[in-house]
Formats: structure tokens, C-alpha cells, sequence
């Protein structure tokens, strides 16, 4: 048995039955046995998890939008995903005559993978996680940037010219947003010292939304620009590309590009919640229930957000990531790194000492940069060039 | 203040979130309409009617139909035609009440129904027989007469053409030699047939 999982509980449960029942020299099939019984369960309630979101997202957005949503099928409508799902299920499968045939259907399955494989490392409670990688967060970081590669994919396979400029958007969002956001986790590495999503959630005496203020908002922005959510999404943009990357795509494959973005949604709000919420701590509930709770609020913000924001241009969000985010955060990281220097040991105390200087720092910072972003520069004068004359 | 307009937008549409929803929640439960709302499945009064054809001719479309008989049965005293089709083919009518404001007599409304959805276009033509047997629940549109009496169409009918429209009757009466002496007399005094 693998020292890294020895502590999983279901993991060793499912070891030692499996491992009674095969001969000896057979024990690979219990260690193999174990480890899809974990990843059975772990995938099966994500996607089950996302297809209900789906339904709460909808039912949410219609109440801020002061309607009802769906509210037909079943009791409250929640068997409305099963039906949305039965007739992605149902529809005809179609693929263009131009597409590149391999990259096309390889892209869908491999958005999702790369939404189910972040998951691999994310601890939903105390003590269960599949794997404590001690680069937990950059494994997160790396795998997450393969679904904005799949989303290339798609639009390049799909040989139509909205899905390709969808995928350029994405590409250019992804470049950009990369930044700020990883040097945001860089401060949360900064302080708990480790890469471990384990040890970064052990390592918070204080939630670091309080310490951290400035990284959790930066975090929080860059991360709805890399799900393509309002008022980041661009990729999708419906008034200007029909739909995006996945123009092209119809029935179950569209149906699995829905999903991983949904479940998207959900893993990102579980990143969040590990890196800036403490994870599963605190005190009275079952870990399990409080990780849960959090993940729910923080989809519920992401859905907040996107009923209230409009779409932004192209160049207004590049221009945001580079002009304002990436210089706020490195100024968060450098503030971090010399209370990190100041006061080694992480107490509580010490964080909320911490807190003490970060809330008026970011602040300060955001104000004053958001100042000089929004400068205005000199507009040049319009030279308009007289060609109906030649006309008349 | 900076970020200010950030969280009113959020506020806003917390506010909506907390409030209860504005859908109705259509089969199950209906909006009230206005009496004049310019709804479908007219009211025609064929004891009123003449048969001069008025509505067939303002229609914009020429969606309306009618064909009158000459040597009709005089369907109402001192009426010159009868009308023996009045089809309206509701399928291109839009609903802009030309008909209704063009006839002299009163003898077309307005409906104020919303639900006359069928599944095939020649069921949408509604002709003189539907007219004439449905129960009429003509809208005020153009008809302030029905408003006096607080009649509103979505509760009421009014089958019965003294009821909707204008009275005396005299005005619609086209031989004075036809009225009755007292009644002549007073159609006189009123204004009628100078």
C-alpha cells in the first residue's frame, strides 16, 4: 500500500476487503480496486454536483433577474438537468466536413479530464483527499491551464471562424490572467510555506481572505477570467461569437464541454475555498459539510457576479490584467514576503498583525492604481476622409 | 467614492434575489389585461350590422370578408342587406382595431381574448356561424359607451347588442318612415335626420 494513501480510509478499507478475497502475490488488485472505488466516487459526485448546478445556477440567475427559472420538471425543477441531459443524449452528432476529426473529439473529454484530475488533489475534509502532492497548488495551476488548451483545440478543430476567434480570446485571457493569479497563490505560499493544498489549508490560523484581501480578490478575479465567466467571458460571447470554441459541437459532445465548465465552477470555488477559507476547519460541523458549505457560498458568488456585471471588451480585460492586476499583486506579494520575514512563526496573532497592515495596503493600492489606470489619455482627432464626393 | 458603483450594481441585484418574482405563472394563473386591451376573437352583433362592408374596406390588410344579399330578409328593421359571410382571417390580422373604429354602426368590437391559438391556419379564419354563437365579450376600445357602466369584458359578456351599443337607437335607423310616430318625434328632437 502507498505511503501517500495509507491514511485514506475508504482507500484502506476497500484494500484489505479486496485484499482477503484475491490470493497472495494478487494484492496489485486490491491496491488497483481501491484506487477506482476513490476515483469512482470522487468523479461520479463531482459530475453529479455540476449537473444539479446547473439547475441552481439557472433557478439562481432567475431570481436575480426577478423570474422564477426553471421550475417545471419535477418538484422545483430539479430533474431539469436529467432532461437537459437526455436530450443532449438524444440529438445528432454532427462534424463538420472541414474538421480536423481526431483534434475535434479528443477536445471535449479533455477539458473534462482536466477538470476531473485538479480534483485529485484538493482535501474535501480532514484526512480525505486522494493524493497530499507537495506541489499541490501548481499541480492545480498546470493541470487547470490544459483546459484552456483543449479550448484551443476545439476551436481550431471545428474550422469555423467564430469558434477560432472564441479560442484566440481565450489564449489571450489565459496568457494574461496566469499572471496576477499565480503570483496571488504565490503570496499563500509565501505565508504557509508550502505547496501542499494540505498544508495551505493546515496553515491558515486565520482564514486568508482576512490576511490576504487584496490576493483573495485578485485570486477571484483572474479565475473567473480563466473559467470564461461574466463579465469575463469573451470566449463565449454571444453577441459577438455565436457561441465560442464550441460553436461547432452538438449533442453529448457540446453536453461535455457544459458539464466540465460547470464543474469547472465548482473545483475553482474548492480551490478557493482550500486556499483562502481555511478548507475544511472550523469548528462544530463535520469537516466535510463545512467544505461543502463554502464551496456553495463561493458558486454563489460566482453566480452574483455574473448576473450583475456586463461583458467586457477584449482590450479593456487584457488591459485590466496587465495594467492593474499584475502590479497590485506584486505589490501583495512583496508585502507578504516581509511580514513573512518579519514574523517567521505563523500564529494567529501574527496573521492577524498581518491583516492589520494588508487591509490598509490594498486599499491604498487599489484606489491609487485604479487612478492612473483609469487616466484618460489624449483622444487623437478623427481625420475622416471625403469619399462620397467622388461618388456624386 | 471609489468602487461605489460596484456595490450598488451587487445591491441591486441582491435586492431582486431577496424579492419575490414577478413571473406569473401562465396556465395556471392569468394577467389581468386592461378593458381595452385590443384582444382577438371580435364581437359582432349582427342585429346591428348593415352590411356596408365599412370594416372590410379600412382593413389594412383585407383580411375581412363579406358577402351581403340584397334582397335579403332585412335583418333588422330598415337594414338594407343581409350579411351572409363575414369571415375575418385572424391568422394575418394585426390586431390594430382600423375595423372596429371604421364602422358606423357599433356592430363591431374588439375581443379581449389572448388565447385563440390553433393548430391549423384555416382555423384561425373565424366566420359569421362562430361569431354569432360564441359568447361576445367585447373590449371598450374605441367604445368609451361601455366603460359607463363599469362593464369590464373579462368578468361579463354582453350577448345582447342594447347593451353595448350607443342608445337611443334611432341614428341607426335609415328610413324615418319606418319608426313609429312618438319615436320619430323624438329622434327629431335629439338631432337625428337633419
Amino acid at each position: 500500500m502507498g505511503d501517500v494513501l495509507a491514511e485514506n480510509r475508504i482507500f484502506s478499507t476497500v484494500y484489505t476487503l479486496v485484499n482477503d478475497l484475491v490470493p497472495d502475490g494478487w494484492s496489485w488488485v486490491a491496491y488497483l480496486a481501491a484506487g477506482m472505488s476513490i476515483i469512482m466516487l470522487v468523479v461520479n459526485s463531482l459530475m453529479i454536483m455540476a449537473t444539479f448546478y446547473t439547475w441552481v445556477e439557472r433557478r439562481l440567475l432567475g431570481r436575480f433577474q426577478s423570474r422564477l427559472g426553471p421550475n417545471r420538471a419535477g418538484p422545483f425543477g430539479l430533474l431539469q438537468p436529467i432532461a437537459d441531459l437526455l436530450k443532449l443524449l438524444s440529438k445528432e452528432d454532427i462534424l463538420p466536413r472541414s474538421a480536423d476529426r481526431i483534434i475535434f473529439n479528443v477536445a471535449p473529454v479533455l477539458m473534462l479530464a482536466a477538470t476531473l484530475i485538479v480534483l485529485a488533489v484538493v482535501p474535501f475534509g480532514r484526512g480525505s483527499y486522494i493524493a497530499d502532492l507537495n506541489i499541490g497548488i501548481l499541480f492545480v495551476v498546470a493541470i487547470s491551464g490544459i483546459g484552456t488548451f483543449s479550448i484551443f483545440m476545439a476551436g481550431w478543430a471545428s474550422a469555423n471562424k467564430y469558434a477560432m476567434f472564441g479560442s484566440m480570446r481565450a489564449i489571450a485571457a489565459l496568457v494574461s490572467y496566469e499572471v496576477p493569479m499565480v503570483m496571488s497563490i504565490l503570496s499563500v505560499v509565501v505565508l504557509t510555506g508550502s505547496m501542499s493544498m494540505v498544508d495551505i489549508a493546515e496553515g491558515q490560523a486565520l482564514p486568508f481572505i482576512l490576511v490576504l484581501p487584496m490576493a483573495f480578490m485578485i485570486f477571484m478575479v483572474s479565475i473567473s477570467a480563466e473559467l470564461n465567466r461574466a463579465p469575463f467571458d469573451i470566449v463565449e460571447a454571444e453577441s459577438e461569437l455565436i457561441s465560442g470554441y464550441n460553436t461547432e459541437y452538438s449533442g453529448m459532445k457540446f453536453g461535455t464541454f457544459f458539464a466540465a465548465e460547470f464543474a469547472n465552477v465548482l473545483v475553482a470555488s474548492a480551490v478557493i475555498a482550500v486556499l483562502f477559507l481555511q478548507g475544511w476547519r472550523w469548528a462544530v460541523l463535520p469537516s466535510h459539510l463545512w467544505f461543502l458549505l463554502k464551496v456553495g457560498a463561493l458558486a454563489f458568488v460566482f453566480i452574483w457576479i455574473r448576473a450583475t456585471l456586463p461583458r467586457l471588451r477584449i482590450d479593456q480585460i487584457l488591459g485590466f490584467a496587465w495594467k492593474f492586476l499584475l502590479p497590485l499583486s506584486l505589490i501583495n506579494l512583496v508585502v507578504a514576503a516581509v511580514e513573512v520575514l518579519s514574523w517567521p512563526e505563523q500564529t494567529a496573532l501574527q496573521q492577524f498583525y498581518m491583516a492589520l497592515i494588508n487591509w490598509p495596503v490594498a486599499i491604498v493600492s487599489i484606489v491609487v492604481f485604479s487612478k492612473i489606470v483609469s487616466k484618460r489619455q489624449p483622444v487623437q482627432p478623427v481625420v475622416r476622409v471625403a469619399v462620397a464626393q467622388e461618388v456624386v | 467614492m471609489y468602487g461605489l458603483g460596484l456595490a450598488k450594481g451587487f445591491g441591486v441585484t441582491l435586492k431582486n434575489f431577496i424579492r419575490k418574482p414577478t413571473t406569473v405563472q401562465y396556465p395556471e394563473e392569468r394577467n389581468t389585461q386592461h378593458t381595452r386591451f385590443r384582444g382577438q376573437e371580435f364581437a359582432w352583433y349582427q342585429d346591428r350590422c348593415t352590411g356596408c362592408a365599412s370594416c372590410a374596406k379600412y382593413c389594412p390588410l383585407g383580411i375581412i370578408q363579406i358577402v351581403t344579399d340584397p334582397d335579403g330578409g332585412y335583418e333588422q328593421e330598415g337594414g338594407s342587406f343581409k350579411v351572409d359571410v363575414f369571415d375575418i382571417d385572424q391568422g394575418r390580422c394585426m390586431y390594430c382595431g382600423l375595423c372596429v373604429e371604421a364602422c358606423p354602426y357599433d356592430a363591431l368590437y374588439m375581443g379581449s381574448n389572448f388565447e385563440a391559438a390553433q393548430t391549423q391556419r384555416a382555423d384561425l379564419v373565424i366566420t359569421k356561424e362562430q361569431l354569432t354563437a360564441r359568447e361576445k365579450h367585447p373590449s371598450t376600445w374605441f367604445r368609451p359607451q361601455l366603460e359607463r357602466n363599469g362593464y369590464n369584458p373579462h368578468t361579463e359578456a354582453a350577448d345582447d347588442f342594447h347593451e353595448v351599443g350607443r342608445e337611443p337607437f334611432f341614428w341607426h335607423n335609415k328610413r324615418p318612415q319606418s319608426l313609429s310616430e312618438a319615436e320619430r318625434k323624438e329622434a327629431t328632437a335629439q338631432g337625428e335626420y337633419e
